[in-house]
């Protein structure tokens, strides 16, 4: 089945200084999937996503979201042309000119980080509530209508706490509500901070190494997570792992970088028996990672 | 051109002491990264603790040989002014390394307060005033507006005991075990104290190489402007940092350069706009500064780390 | 430090500490407490020597280190953090609130009820009006500082800026407070805007340094645009007070002569103290009221982690800009309050050390929380105005001894000790906005206190 992509990533180029990070990449997000992003270390995937999301600026290329049914090929060339950020009405958007807050407002494009970044002194459930900012600070006649205690604003509060609750019982973390988010074990927060993510309702959520420093249990419960956001809630994700066995089990459609190059693009089991990846796997000095390699491939054949 | 040259030699000569002072603060920043706030404060103490050495060597033991009085007086500001450096640091902020990161900095500006309202207390609100000396100068041009520029033996003497000074430094922080060590400590401490060099010690060392240059700028400037009150080290200090701030905040030689041109820049501001103004010239540059150029000129670009 | 177990006091050890304490503290105290050096009549420099001093400050070193060895209080070698209060303090602090609150509403009554129209009017004036005003100072900060996260080390620029606007729209346009008290509020947020715009991208100390540089400018230029601001000599003759256009004047059109009482100027300091005590009151109310609505979780979301904040959509400079005009704001009804209360305004009142003094109460306080912040202004102002009252001490140290002298030294002190002890403050810990089921307070250990 052919679905049209909701990121296009066009001959995407980031240079620090002297060093290219990311060399004339391109690949698609399709709506509805899960795409991987996988590589060596040093690879250029979390540089890719900061692009994305507009924590950096690309040096060259073009990153198109398309929220709208169809990607319509001459309206993105039009809005390219016209110097224009993004257009709401078409559902285009040019996040290669968007800064980090607009991606995220008006492109809906949410994010995770690899260094988990939770507000710590603040509860699970004011973490929530932060999520979904933006319509609740309009709602709030930004402030004016809070400050006074307008039930308007109070009705949309009751209904943006009922949302926090449908997220804590799917995180498994009601109980712990009310206590910090830095008091939570590293599982929770992980998974705190992809729903603290998904209280925005994004189009498109960027995971950066999601199952890092998850036991086995805790990695299975996280893919299960990822796929009842993609089934039911009809987010796509663009995810970075290292887990293969994370990847070879959720992603629908995977890309492989080194060097900050693309060296493959394709559904898992293209991915695992390319050969060129498998050498850029294997081409690495870090021996476990060679060894996980190794049996994540013999897993997904297994299976 | 006569008045053109003759403010060239005076933001020389004051521009070595804020460079002076701008080392302390970029030095301690590079190191421990925080703004040492009550560096301003120390170089005043030292100011002080040099008027009284000297009042005491003349007054007390009678000593008239000026260039011994200006040696004994300039070690014992250093030595003493090192002692407060270093009990300062005990004190107030070596418990507080990587605790919040604002407590060093309020802790800075309690040590700030703390000085600045000691020195009050114990010496009184008076200005300061010393016997003038130093006082020969040499007339460079004999201008034809009867303007004359001069080149005073104090001028002279704090350019020369800055440049001597500077030298010194500089071979200690790039030639000895001492700079490795702190260098070491700037890139990172914790691998650092894991190869063996003793942090703790290098950055009480690091506050007391500061705390001795800050006492010899103490030194000239009381010799320059020949008075001192409680409330000049707030003024210097804010002059010196932007100087610190100027030259690339971590970069010594920046430091230099950052204080010269602060120097330069307040004495042409006094004599050709308002005099009135000076210190908003020199806090305007620490502003626009460090919103357009937060590396300064001579510093690395610090990138955010995502 | 010491090798001898915990708990066995070491003698000889604490002794050989002791006296190495006594050593320094006389090196630091050698020439310049020993030896003063003071102008003579003929303006010759001389020295004094004062040598007792310095052997008293090595005693006090040496007892000091010592006491310290025998209560077996050794240095932390760990950062400073704080641990969490016992839960019954926190049971404790709900009460607080509303008790403290009720006491402030009484207060002037009962003062002037037990001392009589004379002697009462020194309590509520120095220390009821003068706590108020830096209380709601000290909450106009918390704003910028406690909840956004961002250091403002000039705030008293925004004072100065509505002292100055009730003193100029007053004295040139005649207009009456309470027209000038909005606008002063305004004219402050506005200036907050313009100083804040610069400077938002800046993190860290950087902020500090630059809002401490706009705040000296502005001092600077009132003391230099002599045209307008009539320079260091200030604007005296500033309109008072009056109760709604009763002027508090002896006159037959006076307050006094109106309610039929007889004339006192007890009843405009009455007066003033409920004005502040109202305005204070609204500081608190809107920024409790804030910290319930999106945009004050927003701001405590920036205090804790910025980039997850723009990760999530929000508009990080726009938040910024609420909290320093909103902290502007009411630092300018505080200058106008103090415009009308003094009736004269000079630059001398708006120097660094009021900036100072006041992140010091918030600091203090404890960043962000409303209780501790109104504490610690308490404990600053009004220990400071306990040090005028104690000119006995004269009797035992000279005529010279001026207590008040001591006061920034002491608040000096006590920031750093406080920072080495608690560095988050008195009130550490942190109330959640927002619950399902108790509210259980937040250990500062978690709280992050921002970037800027």
């Amino acid at each position: 089945m052919h679905r049209d992509p909701l990121l296009t990533v066009e001959h995407l180029t980031m240079r620090f200084g002297g060093l290219t990070a990311v060399d004339d990449l391109s690949f698609e997000v399709r709506r509805g999937d899960i795409t991987a992003l996988i590589g060596p270390n040093g690879a250029g995937k979390t540089t890719v996503f900061n692009c994305v999301t507009g924590f950096y600026r690309p040096s060259a290329g073009r990153l198109v979201l398309s929220s709208g049914e169809r990607f319509d090929a001459a309206a993105v060339d039009a809005l390219t042309k016209s110097g224009r950020r993004y257009s709401r009405q078409d559902g285009l958007f040019l996040l290669e000119r968007m800064p980090d807050q607009e991606i995220a407002r008006e492109a809906r494009v949410a994010r995770t980080f690899q260094n988990i970044r939770l507000f710590t002194g603040m509860t699970v459930l004011e973490n929530l509530m932060v999520g979904e900012h933006n319509p609740l600070m309009r709602a709030s006649g930004y402030s004016l209508f809070g400050l006074f205690g307008l039930p308007q604003y109070r009705k949309r509060e009751a209904q943006a706490l009922d949302h926090a609750r449908t997220w804590l019982e799917r995180i498994e973390l009601t109980a712990r509500a009310d206590d910090p988010a830095g008091a939570l074990p590293y599982g929770a927060q992980r998974r705190l901070e992809i729903a603290r993510a998904m209280m925005s309702e994004p189009t498109l959520l960027c995971l950066d190494e999601p199952a890092a420093g998850l036991n086995p249990r805790e990695s299975a419960e996280l893919n299960e997570l990822l796929r009842d956001i993609r089934d039911e809630r009809g987010t796509s994700i663009l995810l970075i792992e290292h887990d293969m066995s994370v990847v070879m089990q959720i992603s629908d459609h995977v890309v492989v970088l080194d060097y900050g190059e693309k060296i493959a693009d394709g559904r898992p089991d293209e991915i695992r028996n390319d050969a060129r990846v498998i050498a850029a796997y294997l081409g690495v000095e870090d021996e476990g990672e060679v060894e996980e390699v190794e049996a994540a491939l013999a897993a997904g054949q297994a299976r | 051109m006569d008045v053109f040259l003759q403010q060239l030699i005076n933001g020389i000569a004051l521009g070595s002491i804020y460079g002076l002072i701008a080392i302390g603060y970029t030095m301690v920043f590079g190191i421990i990264g925080m703004i040492n706030f009550a560096h301003g404060d120390v170089f005043m103490l030292s100011a002080f603790i040099a008027l009284i050495i000297f009042l005491a060597l003349t007054q007390f033991l009678g000593l008239s040989s000026l260039p011994l009085v200006f040696v004994l007086v300039l070690i014992a500001a250093m030595v003493l002014t090192s002692l407060w450096n270093f009990v300062i640091e005990r004190v107030a902020y070596r418990r507080l390394r990587g605790s919040f990161r604002l407590a060093p900095l309020i802790s800075a500006l309690g040590t700030s307060i703390f000085l600045a309202n000691f020195v009050y207390v114990v010496q009184g609100p008076r200005n300061k005033a010393v016997p003038p000396i130093f006082t020969d100068v040499i007339h460079i041009t004999a201008g034809s507006g009867g303007y004359k520029v001069t080149l005073s033996y104090k001028q002279i003497l704090i350019v020369a005991v800055t440049a001597v000074l500077l030298a010194a430094f500089w071979y200690v922080v790039q030639k000895t075990p001492l700079g490795r060590a702190q260098r070491a400590c700037e890139q990172d401490a914790k691998m650092a104290a894991l190869l063996g060099v003793d942090v703790d010690r290098t950055i009480a060392l690091t506050f007391v190489i500061g705390a001795a240059l800050a006492a010899v700028a103490g030194v000239l400037f009381m010799l320059y402007y020949g008075v001192v009150n409680a409330a000049d080290g707030f003024v210097p200090g804010v002059k010196a940092f932007t100087a610190a701030v100027l030259g690339g905040i971590g970069s010594l030689p920046g430091a230099v350069l950052g204080g010269l041109l602060i120097g330069l820049i307040e004495t042409f501001w006094s004599a050709y706009f308002s005099a009135d103004y000076k210190d908003v010239a020199a806090f305007s540059i620490l502003a626009i500064t460090l919103i357009f150029v937060p590396s300064g000129l001579l510093g690395r670009p610090d990138v955010e780390k995502v | 430090m010491s090798s001898a177990a915990p708990g066995r006091f070491d003698f000889m050890r604490a002794s050989k500490d002791a006296a190495l304490a006594a050593i320094i503290a006389a090196g630091l105290s050698f020439p310049i407490l020993a030896l003063r050096a003071e102008p003579d009549i003929d303006n010759r420099i001389t020295l004094q020597g004062r040598w007792s001093w310095l052997f008293i400050a090595a005693a006090i070193a040496f007892a000091g280190r010592f006491v310290l060895a025998l209560l077996n209080v050794r240095p932390r070698r760990k950062p400073a953090t704080d641990e969490a209060l016992p839960a019954s303090a926190y049971r404790a602090a709900r009460f607080i609130g509303p008790a403290g609150l009720a006491l402030l509403f009484v207060f002037p009554l009962a003062m002037f009820a037990a001392l009589g129209p004379q002697g009462s009017l020194k309590w509520i004036d120095n220390y009821g009006i003068q706590i108020l005003i830096y209380v709601m100072l000290g909450w106009g900060l918390n704003i910028v500082v406690g909840l956004a996260g961002l250091l403002d080390l000039g705030y008293v620029a925004f004072y100065a800026v509505g002292a100055y606007s009730y003193a100029l729209l007053s004295t040139t346009f005649g207009l009456s407070f309470w027209l000038c008290l909005p606008l002063a509020g305004i004219l402050a947020a506005f200036w907050g805007i313009l100083l804040g715009f610069p400077v938002l991208r800046l993190r860290g100390d950087y902020l500090a340094i630059v809002t401490m540089a706009f705040g000296e400018i502005i001092r600077i230029v009132l003391v230099n645009w002599s045209v307008v601001t009539n320079g260091d000599a200030g604007i005296s003759s500033i309109p008072r007070a009056s109760f709604f256009g009763l002027p508090f004047t002896a006159g037959p059109n006076g307050f006094a002569a109106t309610f039929g009482l007889k004339f006192s100027p007890i009843h405009r300091v009455i007066f003033l103290y409920y004005l502040i005590l109202c305005l204070a009151l609204l500081t608190n109310f809107v920024t409790v009221r804030l910290r319930r609505l999106p945009i004050g979780r927003a701001w405590e979301a920036l205090r804790e982690d910025e980039i997850a904040c723009r990760s999530l959509g929000l508009d990080t400079v726009k938040l910024k800009l609420a909290a320093f005009a909103l902290g502007a704001m009411f630092g300018g009804f505080a200058g106008a309050f103090f415009a009308v209360r003094q009736g004269f305004v000079s630059p001398s009142s708006f120097t660094f050390i009021e900036s100072a003094t006041i992140l010091a109460i918030v600091v203090l306080g404890g960043r962000g929380s409303q209780l501790g912040v109104a504490l610690a202004a308490a404990v600053i102002i009004g220990g400071s105005e306990i040090l005028r009252e104690l000119d006995f001490l004269k009797q035992i140290f000279g005529e010279d001894f001026d207590p008040t002298q001591y006061r920034m030294l002491i608040v000096g002190i006590a920031m750093v000790m406080m920072m080495n002890w608690r560095p988050r403050g008195l009130v550490a810990t942190r109330a959640p906005t927002i619950a399902l089921g108790e509210r259980r307070a937040i250990s500062g250990a978690l709280v992050k206190e921002g970037h800027g």
